[in-house]
């Protein structure tokens, strides 16, 4: 099948005083239609920049896309002009965010704001988008949806409004939905009911999803295919499954080991050690050598390339480059 | 709402009554009156004087007495003018009034404008030519500006009047006695709104600055929405929320006069007679004015924390 969205050899760049930092560095993924990929990785490992270029909305972040290619569909993001850009935002890329108390707007009604999309890409007139917006504020799993559309944001609380950020997001249809960490800021019991609902919206509309999330569990109950980056890169990507039962890079495996398992007694929880490098040192190397258990003399002077491990996966470390060699 | 309000008016009432005993003290306290001024009266007649006006009785019968006729709505008579205070007010004011309203206008609309221009594009060019010329204007102090104005337009130029409200010895009626009162308050009015557009343009500025980077914005962009909406409609109402705090001490600002303004263009403004009736030490009228100031000020608090609520769908009242 035809992937919906092609990432190829992403670069973005923030240029700051201290240095250039390169917050998304060479990253290629692709997404088909109805998947559901997840990019894992720690805070400042580039997930959100990631997806912020794939808006368009790096700009106003302050950094800049330097290199590569993101095509949708037929058409290259990167190449659109600013305007064109925009239609696509919101009618057939949508997105949500980390924290819904703050995305939405405090001095607008609820309405307002799920209206402006339907009114902006679609065109209806200001009553039938308010039905509409009715309609999907239900389909999100609100009762008393008439009462909500006239209610400020701070009224509602952070599983409503992150409930209000999905129906805003799908209520153009979109075919790609980004999802930035949307249950990061929820209580437990909640973030299972946001998880179920975009299950559910994805299975009626067949869109894809594009989640990022730093949370394994999610990954296990969301992904088909998994990303794993760390400094800008993917250090590890492939099928769910394989991810899950066989990490082969020694990231990935920390990782895993550092989430903790139900039922299952556990002395104390793995972390791995040490910190994510500083985006202004970094040097031709293995970004994750020092705190790698498996550190070789190569890994700290060359960059390991991501190749083809098993069947289902990729990993850019140099010890499959090794086996290879052998072989 | 309507507990708010009787709290809120107790407390006003406390304010004010706390405020006009510390005016009356203020002026009664300060050594010399009206009469000690004026030379060319014997003792004789000046203690005849202070037993007329009431002057040698004791302060707090005197505090009483003026705060009895005040309250029914009586503030006394200016002893240098010889008319009631409330007359005096109601000729001045209005024409400081005329003054501050047109240039506070202009001052918040250019401070808007550019402001959220100058965020909108922060660090251009645009930004910082604005920026310097705030800083210029800041930094001039307003009898220069007001003069060197005099000077380049009314006395070179000849475009402008040099100070007055109208044209000396004019009797013209409606439409040409606006016309002269506009021509002759344009100077006016230009010096003060450069002298107020800097630090409101700053202010507005920064807002924005602020609400631009907040994760609202960042939606309305996702959401495919213009530019355009994305400022003004999610954006400025945001940025404009913190200055209704300002719009309440504007309203003692609209009638109470610029002392240096009026004097330089020779404004007849209640802060020229204000000005005059320090050195007369014509206390009724001091005491009448200070006290309207503070009773505008206790009414412009109220007023921003009406229109908070009425603004921001969180504040309660």
């Amino acid at each position: 099948m035809k992937d919906l969205l092609t990432i190829d050899h992403l670069q973005t760049f923030f240029k700051t005083e201290a240095g250039t930092v390169r917050a998304v560095d060479d990253v290629s993924l692709r997404i088909k239609p109805g998947e559901t990929v997840c990019i894992v990785g720690e805070s400042g490992s580039g997930k959100s920049i990631t997806a912020m270029s794939v808006m368009g909305l790096i700009g106003n972040a302050g950094g800049k896309v330097e290199g590569g290619s993101i095509q949708f569909q037929d058409r290259d993001l990167l190449k659109l002009s600013r305007n064109e850009l925009r239609t696509i935002r919101g009618h057939e890329i949508a997105m949500i965010f980390q924290e819904p108390m703050s995305s939405l707007n405090p001095v607008l009604k609820i309405g307002e704001q799920v209206i402006e999309p339907l009114m902006e890409h679609l065109k209806l007139s200001r009553k039938a988008a308010r039905k509409r917006a009715i309609e999907l504020i239900k389909q999100v799993g609100i009762s008393r949806a008439e009462q909500i559309v006239d209610a400020y944001p701070h009224e509602l609380s952070g599983g409503m409004l992150q409930r209000v950020m999905i129906a805003m997001a799908i209520s153009c249809g979109p075919k790609l939905l980004i999802a930035d960490e949307p249950t990061t800021a929820l209580d437990v019991t909640i973030q299972a009911q946001i998880l179920d609902l975009l299950r559910s919206l994805k299975e009626e509309s067949g869109m894809s999803i594009l989640l990022i999330t730093h949370d394994l569990g999610v990954v296990a109950e969301m992904a088909d295919y998994v990303a794993v980056m760390y400094a800008g890169k993917i250090v590890e990507q492939g099928e769910v499954e394989a991810i899950f039962a066989n990490p082969k890079h020694p990231y990935t495996k920390g990782l895993l080991r550092s989430k903790p398992i139900m039922n299952q007694l556990q002395d104390e929880l793995y972390s791995i050690p040490g910190q994510v490098p500083n985006p202004l040192e970094l040097t031709e190397s293995c970004y994750f050598h020092d705190r790698c258990e498996q550190c070789m003399a190569i890994c700290r002077t060359k960059q390991p390339e991501l190749t083809t491990v098993g069947d289902l996966q990729q990993a850019a470390c140099w010890l499959y480059e090794e086996e290879k060699r052998y072989a | 709402m309507s507990t708010y309000f009787v709290k809120r008016f107790t407390y006003m009432a406390i304010i004010l009554l706390a405020a006009s005993f510390l005016i009356f003290s203020l002026y009664a306290l300060t050594p010399g009156d009206f009469i000690t001024g004026n030379i060319k009266l014997t003792p004789e007649r000046k203690a005849e004087l202070r037993e007329i006006y009431g002057l040698n009785k004791p302060l707090i019968e005197r505090y009483l007495t003026w705060m009895k006729n005040a309250i029914h709505g009586d503030f006394g008579y200016s002893l240098a003018q010889q008319k009631p205070v409330l007359t005096l007010f109601n000729q001045y004011i209005w024409n400081s009034f005329l003054l501050a309203a047109i240039s506070t206008f202009f001052t918040w609309l250019i401070a808007v404008v550019i402001g959220v221009i100058a965020a909108y594009k922060q660090y251009s060019w645009f930004d910082t030519l604005v920026m310097v010329l705030i800083f210029a204007a800041m930094s001039i102090p307003s009898f220069f500006i007001g003069l060197f104005l005099i000077k380049v337009l009314a006395v070179d130029l000849k475009w402008l009047p040099p100070g007055g409200m109208i044209t000396t010895g004019s009797n013209a009626q409606g439409f040409a006695y606006v016309k002269e009162v506009i021509h002759h308050m344009t100077l006016p009015v230009i010096v003060m709104t450069l002298l107020g557009v800097g630090s409101l343009t700053r202010y507005f500025r920064s807002n924005m600055i602020d609400v631009i980077k907040q994760d609202y914005i960042r939606t309305a962009r996702a959401k495919g929405l213009t530019e355009r909406k994305v400022l003004f409609t999610h954006a400025l109402r945001n940025a404009l929320l913190p200055a209704i705090t300002l719009v309440g001490f504007e309203l003692p600002a609209l009638f109470g006069g610029s002392l240096i303004i009026e004097k330089i263009f020779n404004w007849p403004g209640i802060g020229q007679l204000y000005m005059q009736s320090f050195g007369l030490r014509d206390y009724p009228l001091l005491m009448g004015f200070t006290m309207f100031i503070a009773v505008l000020t206790v009414i412009g608090t109220l007023m921003s924390d009406i229109l908070y609520h009425l603004a921001d769908p969180r504040v309660k009242l």
